[in-house]
């Protein structure tokens, strides 16, 4: 990564007159609409050559670090490595030039793929069927939520608007909850971090409609009492939702379904090893369990009684999440990386991705404050330095790890703690890799104490070092126009 | 255990790393994971492939994929790529990057970003751009939920029928999730009925209204009046429209809109069979506190430096929880970045070309088709862009009309009734599959 800032915007590059297409030269003939349905004035979008696009854009992604640059510890988002074999299987795989309306009988290939995937995923995730249609994660429980919605509903239970939520959960299942039209009700957790049964227990009743976790839960410990909470949940008559945002270390060990879940979703983009391109595209695949199939969203990807695959709309589906049938090369990607695996491969990522944490953990846990002790299984959370004297809080110590050539890890989440410092490696990390890590993490403990402003001030090798955020949040500057 | 090239742990390495964790082996880590519930037997998958064996594999899919000359839009087409995009959406300093949440070490991301937003900005007329959705019909559904919310009590909006289905699909399943009531403004000869809209706004409880351009049948529809109309009765005026065609029509921000949203795939990215697209939510800045989704703001570093950073976050569910706008936590990313790149190299020029040679193509396409006699405009009188709806003439049905185009691999379109096709033209189609369309059928 460059220490120094490449700062222009692309309309700072532009000067008028220069073009960077080539166009055919059929179609020639000016547009005979009339004059009050067109543009009073061209949009101002910046006048550059190929040359200077290619290396504005060159030169702007030396300012960035990925996980091809370095260690991203960066806990609860998985940033394993992604595999270069997966980008080429989508050019491969003979897709970008499909169109989504093509007749079935000329993608057979593309709903192949489809297929294969949601089988697999079934597989793993213990259950009887998936969709891969909703783009993310966050999009992945919206859909899960409707789905168990469809299921009260045809039993006309509709009196089932709650779901209960862990006070350790990430603040999009509160949210996708509320979009999804219910209630939310926080159970609250045990000083280490699983669910508080008795709180469980006196929040279930006829209104509660589903229990959404994730597990391991966001402090990286698994809920032992899972097989209660989900008799519990089920008695009461609500279903279980699994969000698979914390499925990494799971693989090999346990599946969803066998843990009592009935709907659950996976990032593809964690798990399996899709890019998670700076924010997106996703993919945030929705399985259940035997007897929910029916209500998952238009369009299905069916299999035909002669073996062909069509793409079908199904009347009890929740509804339609999506226009077509979801970031369809994402698809590709995490198959390549099944296939890549294989069932032995993808058996050691779990516990190999629980053991680089354990590792880390174990390795620091003299100098950083462990609120929960393990083991922990892919992630784990520190509440900041064991020593508070020195007044080094945890931004602090993300921002001094950049220096070092490492992405931070989450901080201030989960809320349970308040110098919270989140750290997942994933299993792609080798043990060489970890022992730096662990260096500067001991170092940057040392210095604390001897030369608290020292990292108070960091970083000082990045390409900026303290942005103004109030300052961008008072004065919003959200376009190259407002500069000017 | 043996190494994989992606798991890099010999059997040395684990020995020294349980060792360290005071553990005798694995299950050591996963004690507290019951029995009862562990995996029983393997996982029933097949067996890790080599990377030939991984090429092999996707070569026989691609042979079950067939290419056509596309002439199917309905909110996805096929527009050239230019070669720079994918070169530089594979430097992974960008791919392999997640959200920009440590500024210091993610200029790239942010700055292209800021870019992104700059220029839909300039295409839709609007004053603010998030960084993007996940696509053109959840950017519209959450248009709609902007608009409620901006409403506080008013709980109906109006979609015209001329919307394309799939986009009136989503935002109905979020309507119905919402408690919002959602009604389809009739159509008129192929437009929004001006009159129904009327009369459905009379009550004065519609929080927002949404049409688009060019709509569903490719028609560009003429919305004078539409804002003033909406504003008199406190909605608000929401535009979903395809992102290249805003290079030439008439802007959201010219029609006095409040929101603009759609599917930005027109900005050359490739089919890949519908997704992955990008959706785009732009809007007036006394709206910008209700945008979901991330923004990207400018301001400077402790030098003094210009820098870039996520803005505004206090919309967002990672501090709001069930309160948030929304609960999408994260962009397109990547795609946004395509979408500046090829903004960049296309130019206001480029957008222009681009349309003049949809709009022509498509013109002497449905010029030549209404000259078989098979065939006829389904609304002759009204304008249109690069797409169109004809309605077979009987006894030729619409199915049979693509079929015949099928058999010489061309993708004559997408069906909407028995009689009924839409037709799209871009920059891909060139004059001779244009010819051999209308020759097909004149044959026919």
């Amino acid at each position: 990564m460059n220490k120094n800032l490449y700062s222009p915007l692309i309309f700072e590059l532009s000067h008028k007159g220069r073009t960077g297409y080539a166009l055919p030269e059929y179609g020639k003939g000016e547009i005979g609409l009339p004059a009050s349905l067109m543009r009073a004035e061209e949009p101002k979008l910046p006048e550059v050559d190929e040359p200077t696009v290619v290396r504005h854009y060159t030169n702007s992604s030396n300012n960035n670090f990925g996980v091809d640059t370095g260690f991203y510890p960066l806990g609860s988002c998985t940033m394993k490595y992604n595999p270069k074999v997966n980008e080429a299987m989508v050019s491969r795989a003979g897709v970008s030039a499909l169109h989504p309306a093509q007749p079935a009988a000329t993608v057979q290939g593309a709903l192949r793929i489809y297929r294969t995937l949601e089988k697999y995923l079934a597989e793993i995730g213990g259950m009887a069927e998936f969709t891969l249609n909703p783009f993310a994660g966050a999009h992945g429980e919206y859909t899960g939520l409707r789905i168990i919605r469809a299921y009260h509903m045809s039993r006309a239970d509709e009196a089932r608007r709650k779901v209960i939520v862990p006070d350790s959960a990430h603040g999009t299942n509160p949210a996708s909850a509320a979009m999804a039209g219910f209630e939310i009700v926080e159970v609250k957790s045990l000083p280490d971090g699983t669910v508080d049964m008795d709180d469980l227990q006196s929040k279930l009743d006829e209104t509660v409609a589903a229990m959404m976790m994730t597990n391991p839960n966001t402090a990286g410990m698994f809920e032992h009492n899972i097989p209660q909470i989900a008799e519990a949940v089920h008695a009461a008559g609500a279903l279980m939702y699994y969000d698979g945002a914390n499925l990494n270390p799971m693989l090999g060990i346990a599946r969803p379904g066998d843990m009592g879940f009935d709907v659950m979703h996976i990032n593809l983009h964690k798990t399996f090893s899709t890019p998670h391109g700076g924010g997106g595209p996703g993919a945030g695949p929705v399985g259940v369990r035997k007897g929910l199939e029916k209500f998952l969203p238009n369009p299905h990807v069916i299999e035909k009684a002669d073996g062909t695959l069509d793409v079908e709309f199904g009347e009890d589906a929740l509804g339609r999440v999506s226009a077509w049938l979801g970031n369809f090369t994402v698809y590709i990607k995490a198959l390549a990386y099944i296939l890549s695996l294989g069932a032995d491969g993808i058996a050691k990522v779990g516990p190999l991705s629980t053991l680089n944490a354990n590792y880390i953990m174990n390795s620091l846990k003299d100098l950083y404050l462990l609120p929960i002790p393990g083991p922990c299984k892919h992630e784990f959370v520190f509440d900041g330095l064991i020593d508070k004297s020195t007044g080094v809080t945890t931004l602090n110590i993300a921002k001094a790890l950049l220096d070092y050539g490492f992405h931070a890890p989450t901080i201030y989440f989960p809320l349970l703690f308040h110098e919270s410092l989140m750290i997942e490696p994933t299993e792609t990390e080798n043990l060489e890799t970890l022992d730096k890590f662990v260096k500067v993490m001991r170092d940057i403990a040392e210095t604390a104490v001897s030369e608290p402003e020292k990292i108070k001030n960091a970083p000082y090798t990045t390409p900026i070092s303290h942005p103004d955020e109030d300052e961008a949040a008072l004065n919003p500057i959200v376009k190259y126009a407002d500069l000017q | 255990m043996a190494t994989h090239r992606y798991l890099p742990h010999t059997d040395d390495d684990i020995r020294v790393m349980l060792d360290r964790c005071g553990a005798k082996d694995f299950d050591d880590l996963y004690s507290d994971v019951p029995q009862s519930l562990r995996l029983k037997k393997p996982y029933a998958l097949p067996e890790a492939m080599s990377e030939p064996e991984l090429d092999r594999f996707f070569a026989g899919i691609a042979v079950e994929n067939h290419e056509m000359a596309c002439f199917a839009g309905g909110g996805f087409y096929h527009h050239y790529t230019p070669a720079v995009i994918p070169a530089l959406l594979s430097r992974s300093e960008f791919y392999t990057a997640y959200t920009p949440y440590q500024p210091e070490i993610s200029q790239g991301t942010l700055q292209y970003i800021f870019e992104y937003q700059s220029m839909m900005c300039e295409l839709t007329g609007m004053d603010v751009s998030n960084a993007s959705m996940y696509d053109g019909a959840t950017a519209t559904a959450e248009a709609m939920i902007m608009a409620v919310n901006a409403a506080k009590k008013k709980r109906r909006v109006l979609i015209s029928a001329t919307v394309a289905p799939a986009v009136a699909q989503v935002c109905s399943t979020y309507a119905s999730s919402l408690g919002i009531i959602l009604e389809v403004i009739p159509e008129d000869g192929g437009v929004t009925s001006e009159t129904e809209l009327k009369e459905m706004l009379g009550a004065g409880d519609v929080a927002g209204v949404i049409v688009a351009s060019p709509n569903y049948y490719g028609i560009v529809e003429d919305y004078t009046g539409f804002a003033d109309m909406c504003h008199e009765r406190k909605a608000l005026f929401i535009m979903n429209c395809h992102a290249s065609a805003l290079g030439v029509l008439r802007s959201p921000g010219e029609w006095d809109a409040d929101i603009a949203c759609g599917e930005a795939q027109s900005l050359g990215m490739p089919l890949n069979y519908g997704g992955p697209g990008l959706g785009y939510l732009c809007c007036r800045k006394a709206l910008m506190r209700k945008l979901p989704g991330r923004i990207v703001g400018a301001t400077k570093d402790a030098a003094g430096q210009r820098s870039f950073v996520l803005t505004l976050q206090a919309r967002e569910q990672h501090i709001r929880r069930q309160k948030a706008t929304s609960n999408i936590c994260s962009n397109q990313g990547i795609m946004t970045l395509h979408a500046s790149i090829y903004l960049s190299l296309m130019g206001a020029k480029g957008l222009r070309r681009v349309n003049e040679i949809g709009y022509n193509g498509a013109h002497s396409l449905a010029k030549s088709l209404v000259e078989t006699g098979k065939v006829k405009l389904a609304n002759p009188d009204k304008p249109f862009l690069n797409e169109f709806r004809i309605e077979t003439v009987a006894p030729l049905s619409a199915d049979t009309f693509l079929d015949a185009l099928a058999a010489h691999g061309i993708l004559g379109g997408i069906t909407l009734s028995d009689n009924e096709i839409i037709i799209a033209v871009t920059e891909m189609c060139t004059p001779a599959e244009i010819d051999r369309y209308v020759s097909i059928i004149k044959g026919m």
